[in-house]
């Protein structure tokens, strides 16, 4: 039964509640008073209370659910099947007004408040939905064979990128989903290689797939609007030979709210904001758009940032502009930033004290980025360790400053990098010979912060190698 | 069947049911392994099996179930899918 009855009260108890155990006495009252014109519905044990008859056992809470039970006692008036009035817990004066009794519970006092309702549980909710409420989701059901394990059953039918997942139940979907207040059904963009249609709620089954929790979902919309912006050319890069995939570079407030990890191994393994943020947009790829190794993905090696690359900026020097003010966000600002990037070159600088050594340093490093020869055609992103930053705040350098000396640091003659100089064939176009050029076009050096407080490692994130207009460009997407 | 229900991940542009694994176009030049499950007369057609395949351009390799009653051992399965290009297991009774 789930429409409330046409008898003029109801009332919703659980054994365990105090106040409900008070008040039987009333109830005994009511229904004397009113026979057959009181319901009583129980949450937990439906013998209870002893001394009652009739009541109605509600352990599938599915009458709870329904009328919205958030406090146990709830005592409901209602006429012709519509509520006209409740109260909750035990307030005699409200009790009595809304039955018309006028001594109802005299020997009571005059205020107990109630109980927690058991729909209001944790974890119950999504429960009750998934149970109650079959027009929230629409993705089709996938209903396992006797004796199948469910996470070999992902595997089976290719949902994984070749490490477990978490499997997609419809509670833990419907849990993932109390992440965001966008509606299931809203579709949030097509995803390439197919150009398929996706929901926010097949966002969600991955994000479940790859083990999100609920407080990273809003990120994960994020990353996947970021993904979809015509400039960051995410079609192109899943189908590149080339080694990129999106990199993924996090500022703002939700970095401490959700706990990425912008500190010790801030690129590695053991945080799970950060390996599972990363690869969910990944699923998501695959699953709705696609997007499978071999298929169309058609790198050569790929890299192993393909599972995952998230982290999260070091935002803790004020002076120091971090990667979403770059990009005109404010710092107060939860941001996404993509990038379509690969591997980790090290630069090793333990000696230099002064700004210059190390942003010469640092330039000649970003030489290396895709061939020493080969200048503005991959962008990428400086990684600049705490302590290296450090450096330059002493010598009174900020961002711009190193920017500026990395740029002209860089600035090399043709003569050493067209085709065939230093015997080497591959190079630049034999029109650059008498030019001096720079390794990267305007906006193709991107800086940003992260890592451990101790120790004089930076690094480079190298970028496609069809960066720019003609490809991918570093996109930002508030959270 | 099992009282596990899953949302689909995907795009929902193929079916739901797992599909088979794409079949040959054609037998010429493949590798084709004969499964024999260890029942009484399955080897006397496997060899009429074989002949068939020969006479359409495949090449056969035999292999043989220690016994019918149990499943084949992986080191066998790992085998046959490193060896072949398509497998017929001679289910029998």
């Amino acid at each position: 039964m789930t429409q409330l009855s046409e008898h003029q009260f109801t009332v919703v108890i659980k054994k365990d509640c105090p106040t409900c155990e008070m008040i039987e006495t009333v109830l005994a009252e009511l229904i004397a008073t009113y026979p057959g014109k009181v319901t009583i519905y129980v949450q937990d044990d439906p013998s209870f209370p002893e001394s009652i008859e009739n009541k109605i056992d509600d352990t599938s809470l599915e009458f709870s659910y329904r009328n919205n039970i958030e406090i146990v006692p709830t005592l409901i008036c209602s006429s012709e099947s519509k509520e006209s009035a409740r109260t909750y817990g035990w307030d005699k004066a409200e009790w009595r007004r809304l039955t018309n009794l006028s001594s109802l519970g005299e020997s009571l006092d005059s205020f107990k408040p109630g109980c927690g309702s058991k729909t209001l549980e944790p974890g119950m909710e999504e429960q009750l939905i998934a149970r109650f409420d079959d027009k929230l989701l629409s993705s089709r059901n996938i209903q396992l064979a006797d004796l199948e394990d469910d996470a070999e059953g992902c595997y089976e039918r290719g949902w994984s990128d070749g490490l477990p997942v978490i499997p997609p139940t419809r509670v833990r979907v419907i849990r993932m989903l109390k992440g965001t207040d966008r509606s299931p059904g809203e579709i949030i963009g097509n995803i390439p290689p197919d150009n398929a249609p996706c929901t926010i709620e097949k966002v969600a089954i991955n994000a479940v797939l790859a083990g999100c929790k609920p407080e990273y979902f809003p990120i994960v919309l994020a990353s996947v609007q970021a993904a979809l912006q015509d400039k960051f050319c995410m079609h192109g890069l899943l189908c590149t030979t080339y080694f990129s995939g999106p990199v993924m570079i996090v500022n703002g407030p939700v970095v401490q709210q959700v706990g990425l990890n912008n500190g010790i191994n801030a690129l590695g393994q053991g945080s799970r904001a950060n390996a599972t943020i990363g690869r969910a947009l990944q699923l998501l790829i695959r699953n709705v758009g696609g997007g499978v190794p071999g298929g169309i993905d058609r790198a050569v090696m790929g890299n192993p940032g393909k599972y995952t690359f998230c982290f999260a900026e070091d935002e803790s020097d004020a002076d120091w502009s971090t990667l979403a003010q770059d990009r005109g966000f404010e710092r107060s600002e939860s941001v996404i930033n993509l990038f379509a990037g690969e591997g980790l070159q090290p630069i090793v600088d333990q000696k230099s004290r002064d700004p210059d050594s190390l942003a010469r340093n640092m330039a000649a490093s970003l030489r290396a980025v895709v061939n020493t020869k080969l200048y503005g055609v991959a962008d990428a992103v400086l990684v600049v360790c705490p302590e290296h930053r450090r450096v330059f705040r002493e010598g009174g350098w900020n961002k711009d400053d190193l920017k500026n000396a990395l740029y002209d640091n860089l600035m090399t003659p043709g003569s050493e990098l067209i085709l065939g100089a230093q015997g080497i064939a591959e190079g630049m176009p034999e029109k650059f010979e008498n030019k001096v050029i720079g390794k990267f076009r305007d906006d193709g050096l991107h800086i940003t912060s992260t890592g451990s407080k101790a120790g004089m490692f930076s690094a480079i994130i190298s970028g496609w190698v069809a960066s720019g207009e003609r490809g991918s460009q570093l996109v930002s997407q508030r959270i | 069947m099992s009282s596990t229900v899953m949302l689909d991940p995907t795009s929902e542009l193929t079916p739901a049911d797992r599909q088979i694994l794409p079949r040959l176009e054609t037998l010429k030049d493949a590798t084709v392994g004969l499964l024999d499950i260890s029942k009484p007369r399955g080897k006397e057609f496997l060899d009429e099996i074989e002949k068939h395949l020969i006479s359409l351009g495949a090449t056969v390799k035999r292999y043989k179930k220690p016994t019918f009653a149990r499943v084949a051992p992986k080191e066998l399965n790992q085998q046959i899918s490193v060896e072949c290009d398509a497998v017929i297991e001679g289910l029998a009774d």
